[in-house]
């Protein structure tokens, strides 16, 4: 039925002009057009960001090296994590959420589609602000100027006295657009989830991906904001001539330190959780068996939530707390490790024993446990103080935290683009070119970031510009800029894949995964309204129960 | 797509979930909290620390009259709710212009301290820690005041059209569910800067 009405539609779209499609993507509020909005803003900001992280690793190819100077490798680095923090993850993620929630828990939008464009144009805003820092934030070196101060900006260095001009201007106010942004979908989605699920949908029925996301948004909701109120601060500072970082009126350098990291390190697992949802609706339908213990899942998710708030100064064990907040820290962090550990083993437990098809997504999902698994290790190692204050500010962080966002973030990610991709577009990503991706990608990663925790256990520093031969860090150094290369190759076999396979995919269907929650109950593209009637559920995987009406899970639950 | 219908002995059940305006509003606070938080911790954390005066116990005089006045707005928005939920649209629209009048002393009265304290004892945002934290702080809070009292006034607008009825209660809820939020800050605030940081 719905599909007829969708042929009527396309065909109407393709008579228009193209001015009147692009005004309807620039005033669209639907939930399904936003998510790709935000998907595809993120991913543009991806490539640019994925430059400035080459640009990097060229000049650090070679010691002595002089491809880029040293205060271009500061904006480098600076850039390069705003921009894949802030622009990238958040906005990719959200843009995920926004498509999928609301058709999984059975809503024909999210609850509030006039805030959801605006946070979305917020954010574009936001980005916008700090890549036109390149142009107008006339700084320290002459015209033209981005933030290079860390994505960080410690104090003092962000004061007016040691970065003048625009340059942490743009960064500040381009971050606090993108966080009120932030804030706002963060309210949608947890109202959407709250208050929008269909009949049936208790939350004990609720598919993973929608708890997750829902977890997710509580965070969203306590870490951005104190980085909001640290960049108000900031804005007072040095708008106002306030004194709240400005050390030599009594101010104090590292409490912003404290207020950067209460938002820094939750981040990291507002960034994560959604891949952990991700991987909980990837695996289970790759492995043909329901996800392994669920409610454990949900729990686990909240704990590492409550716990991840508590967590914060094991980025500053180097600064001199004393000894009863260095092993609270210690503690606390590895106490995350607990509930991580705990969703690790279900997915494991939910591949034991079924019948595992190595597609695409499932292969990235699989790389993700094996490469989070490793990152959680290293975060390990990096929480016990002792250890950390020789590593800290070394190239085994920077290898750590990669570990993380590449190995697990990303490789999540383009599981769930593989996975969703032809339920967003209608036509199914190439399993050829994916597996190449998959390898090619791989094999750059750990490549490069296998390697680069050598260096680091050498004592090289991170952010230095370059460094001196000799020292046994040349022969890694240039192979982690062959392994950099080797993944920019896999990430343009990636998006020629979304290219092509747009154009020349094959047919999807409603259902080519044959899963079990409502998203697939749809047709591909699904239709703007999302669904004709209302639908009904009485288990947590509804299409199961109407593919077997004979063993519903209904029955079991 | 109504396929997914199959087993559908729960429909009968009523389904009923939150209203989404207030698990929105809920959500707003949780954040707006947060930001608070980060405020009136470092608030506290500079108090004493100042290198040059005025100090918070020389300049500072307790607002009690207006403390009261925004306090008691919370009453007078509470029974504002009840009654438009009973349709009393009349007392409805007396109690909440009240309400706003409250909410506009109270704000009078923090621009005459502040600009007390920047004619009498010359305390700027840049004087010292104090000045910096004290006018964001406060600052902060009235900022949230007058963009309740806007929101307010945008509804006493709508109430003398004669389109608030008791069908807008749920609605009406929602704001008051803000203004009372900032009232509670309003003691945080109140105890920290007049109480704690003296």
């Amino acid at each position: 039925m719905s599909s007829d009405v969708l042929t009527i539609q396309t065909r109407e779209v393709a008579g228009q002009p193209w001015v009147q499609t692009l005004h309807e993507w620039v005033t669209t509020v639907d939930h399904k057009r936003l998510g790709v909005l935000y998907i595809l803003y993120a991913l543009f900001f991806l490539v640019i960001g994925g430059i400035e992280a080459t640009i990097m690793r060229v000049q650090l190819m070679r010691p002595h090296n002089d491809f880029v100077s040293p205060q271009v490798f500061n904006r480098m680095f600076t850039m390069h994590g705003t921009t894949m923090i802030f622009f990238v993850a958040m906005p990719i993620l959200f843009g995920f959420a926004n498509y999928l929630v609301p058709l999984m828990i059975g809503a024909r939008d999210m609850a509030f589609p006039r805030l959801n464009a605006f946070s979305f144009w917020l954010t574009a805003f936001g980005g916008l602000l700090l890549y036109f820092s390149f142009l107008g934030g006339s700084g320290l070196y002459g015209a033209g100027n981005a933030p290079d101060v860390g994505w960080w900006a410690y104090a003092p260095l962000a004061s007016r006295a040691f970065s003048p001009g625009h340059s942490s201007d743009y960064w500040t106010i381009a971050l606090l657009a993108s966080g009120f942004g932030s804030i706002g979908t963060a309210v949608n989605i947890i109202a959407t989830i709250i208050s929008m699920r269909c009949p049936g949908m208790k939350l004990s029925r609720m598919p993973l991906f929608a708890w997750l996301n829902l977890v997710m948004s509580g965070m969203v909701l306590l870490a951005i904001t104190p980085l909001s109120a640290a960049q108000i601060m900031l804005l007072v500072d040095r708008y106002l001539g306030g004194h709240f970082f400005d050390t030599q009126a009594g101010g104090s350098a590292t409490l912003w330190m404290h207020f950067f990291w209460i938002f820094g390190h939750p981040e990291v697992y507002v960034l994560i959780i959604p891949c952990f949802a991700f991987a909980s609706e990837i695996i289970p339908v790759f492995s043909r068996k329901p996800i392994f213990g669920y409610p454990v899942m949900v729990g686990a998710t909240v704990c590492i939530a409550f716990v991840s708030m508590s967590v914060w100064a094991h980025h500053m064990f180097t600064i001199g707390m004393n000894s009863y907040a260095n092993s609270f820290f210690t503690l606390t962090t590895m106490a995350v490790g607990v509930p991580t550990g705990i969703k690790i083993f279900n997915w494991l437990g939910t591949m034991w024993g079924g019948k595992i098809q190595f597609r695409t997504p499932m292969l990235f999902c699989i790389g993700f446990l094996f490469q989070f698994l490793i990152a959680g290790l290293t975060g390990i190692m990096l929480a016990s103080s002792p250890f950390d204050w020789q590593l800290s500010g070394s190239y085994f962080v920077v290898a750590h935290f990669h570990y993380v966002i590449v190995g697990g973030i990303l490789f999540a990610l383009f599981g769930a683009f593989y996975y969703w991709y032809p339920k967003i577009t209608g036509s199914m990503l190439n399993e050829g070119l994916g597996k190449l991706h998959f390898w090619l990608f791989l094999i750059g990663f750990h490549l490069t970031f296998d390697l680069m925790h050598i260096p680091g256990l050498l004592g090289m520093p991170r952010r230095i510009y370059t460094y001196e031969p000799g020292r046994g860090w040349d022969t890694l150094n240039f192979l982690v800029t062959i392994g950099a290369f080797v993944q920019v190759i896999a990430t343009l076999v990636f998006v020629a894949n979304l290219i092509v396979s747009y154009f020349k995919g094959a047919k999807a269907g409603n259902d080519p995964w044959d899963a079990w929650t409502l998203e697939w109950s749809v047709s591909s593209p699904p239709p703007a309204y999302n669904f004709a009637s209302t639908p009904a559920v009485s288990s947590r995987r509804p299409l199961w129960d109407l593919k077997h009406p004979e063993d519903p899970d209904s029955r079991y639950e | 797509m109504s396929a997914i219908t199959t087993p559908l002995q729960e429909t009968a059940v009523t389904w009923k979930l939150p209203y989404r305006g207030k698990v929105a509003m809920v959500c707003l606070i949780i954040a707006e909290s947060a930001i608070f938080t980060i405020f009136v911790v470092a608030y506290l954390f500079y108090v004493g620390k100042s290198n040059t005066g005025p100090t918070p116990r020389e300049v500072l005089e307790t607002p009690i009259f207006y403390t009261i006045c925004l306090l008691s707005s919370s009453l007078t928005i509470h029974f504002a709710g009840k009654l438009l939920e009973r349709g009393r649209r009349g007392v409805f629209l007396g109690l909440w212009l009240l309400t706003i009048v409250l909410g506009g002393l109270f704000l009078y009265g923090t621009g005459q301290e502040w600009h007390r304290l920047i004619y009498e004892h010359g305390l700027t945002i840049s004087t010292n820690l104090f000045g910096t934290t004290y006018y964001s702080l406060v600052g902060l809070h009235a900022f949230h005041v007058t963009a309740g009292l806007i929101l307010l006034s945008i509804v006493l607008l709508f109430g003398l059209a004669g389109h608030i009825g008791p069908e807008q209660s749920a609605r009406v809820d929602v704001l008051s569910l803000y203004w009372h939020f900032v009232d509670a800050v309003w003691i945080v605030v109140f105890t920290v800067v007049y109480v704690l940081g003296r």
